[in-house]
C-alpha cells in the first residue's frame, strides 16, 4: 500500500460525504419532489447544489472503482462506512448537533472495524486463491513484455 | 402488512447492491490496476477498458435496481428502519459473497470488521 492508495481510500470517504450533503442541501431548496412530477426531478440538476453533489458523487465512484482495481472488496467496503462517522462529526463540530451516547458507540464500532481491516493485507494474493485468475492482474506489464 | 413490504424491499436492496458490488469488483480486477494503466496509457485507455468490460454494465444495472428498491422501500417503511437495516445487512452479505464468488480470503480479521461496521451502522441510526 502506497501513500497514493491511502489517498484514494480517503477520497471515497470524503467525496461520498460531501456529495450526499450537497445533494441534501440542494433538495431542501426544491421542496417536495415526488415520483409523480418527474419533470421536477429532471430540473433538479439545474440547482447548483445538486449539480455539485452529482459531480462529487461521480468523483466518489471513480475513487471507488480505482480502489476495487487493486484491493479486495472486503478491504474497500469498510472504508465507505467511515462516511457515516464523518457526517456525524461534521454535524457535531460545525453545526453543534448533539451526538447521543448510542451514536458515539456506533462511531467507535465503525472506526474499530475500519482499523481492523486497514491493519491487515489489502489484497488476497493469487497463490492463496482457488482460482488464481481472479487475482488483480497487471495487464499492462504483461502486454509490454509480450 | 406494511412491515412485510418494507422487509421485502430491504431484502431486494441487499441482494441488488451485493450483486452490484461483486460484479463491479470482479470487473475492476479484470481491468487491472487503474493507476498503473493511467500512468502508462492515459486516462482514456482506462475509460475504454472499463467500458469494454461487460460485467461492469451489469454491475451498474444492479446498483440501479438497488437505488430504485431503496426509493420504494422508503415509501413503505420508515427511513430509520430501511436505511440502517439494508446498509448493515449489505456489509455482512458482501463479506459472504466476496468469499464465495470473488474467492477473497475473508479471515477472522475481516469477519470481525464486517460485524463491527454492521453493528455500528445500526447504532448510528437509532
Amino acid at each position: 500500500m502506497t501513500f497514493r492508495k491511502y489517498l484514494v481510500l480517503a477520497g471515497i470517504t470524503v467525496f461520498s460525504t460531501a456529495g450526499d450533503s450537497l445533494l441534501a442541501r440542494g433538495m431542501k431548496d426544491l421542496g417536495g419532489v415526488s415520483l409523480h412530477n418527474f419533470s421536477g426531478l429532471l430540473l433538479a440538476i439545474l440547482n447548483p447544489w445538486v449539480a455539485m453533489g452529482i459531480l462529487f458523487l461521480l468523483t466518489f465512484f471513480a475513487c471507488y472503482m480505482s480502489a476495487l482495481s487493486w484491493a479486495d472488496l472486503t478491504y474497500v467496503l469498510p472504508a465507505t462506512s467511515l462516511a457515516y462517522v464523518l457526517v456525524a462529526l461534521i454535524g457535531h463540530f460545525r453545526l453543534h448537533e448533539v451526538i447521543s451516547p448510542t451514536r458515539w458507540l456506533g462511531i467507535a464500532l465503525i472506526s474499530a472495524g475500519v482499523g481492523f481491516v486497514a491493519a491487515g493485507p489489502s489484497v488476497t494474493p493469487a497463490h492463496e486463491r482457488r482460482n488464481p485468475q481472479d487475482a488483480p492482474r497487471d495487464i499492462v506489464s504483461v502486454e509490454v513484455k509480450s | 402488512m406494511k412491515d412485510l413490504y418494507a422487509w421485502s424491499a430491504i431484502g431486494l436492496i441487499v441482494l441488488a447492491s451485493t450483486t452490484g458490488d461483486v460484479l463491479l469488483s470482479y470487473s475492476m480486477k479484470r481491468v487491472g490496476d487503474v493507476g498503473e494503466l493511467w500512468k502508462r496509457r492515459g486516462v482514456w485507455a482506462v475509460v475504454a477498458r472499463v467500458l469494454a468490460t461487460p460485467t461492469f454494465a451489469l454491475g451498474l444495472m444492479a446498483m440501479g435496481v438497488a437505488f430504485y428498491s431503496l426509493l420504494f422501500g422508503l415509501s413503505w417503511g420508515n427511513l430509520s428502519l430501511v436505511v440502517p437495516a439494508s446498509a448493515s445487512l449489505t456489509f455482512v452479505a458482501n463479506a459472504v459473497a466476496a468469499r464465495i464468488f470473488l474467492h477473497e480470503r475473508v479471515g477472522r480479521r475481516r469477519w470481525i470488521a464486517a460485524l463491527l461496521v454492521a453493528g455500528g451502522v445500526v447504532l448510528m441510526a437509532v
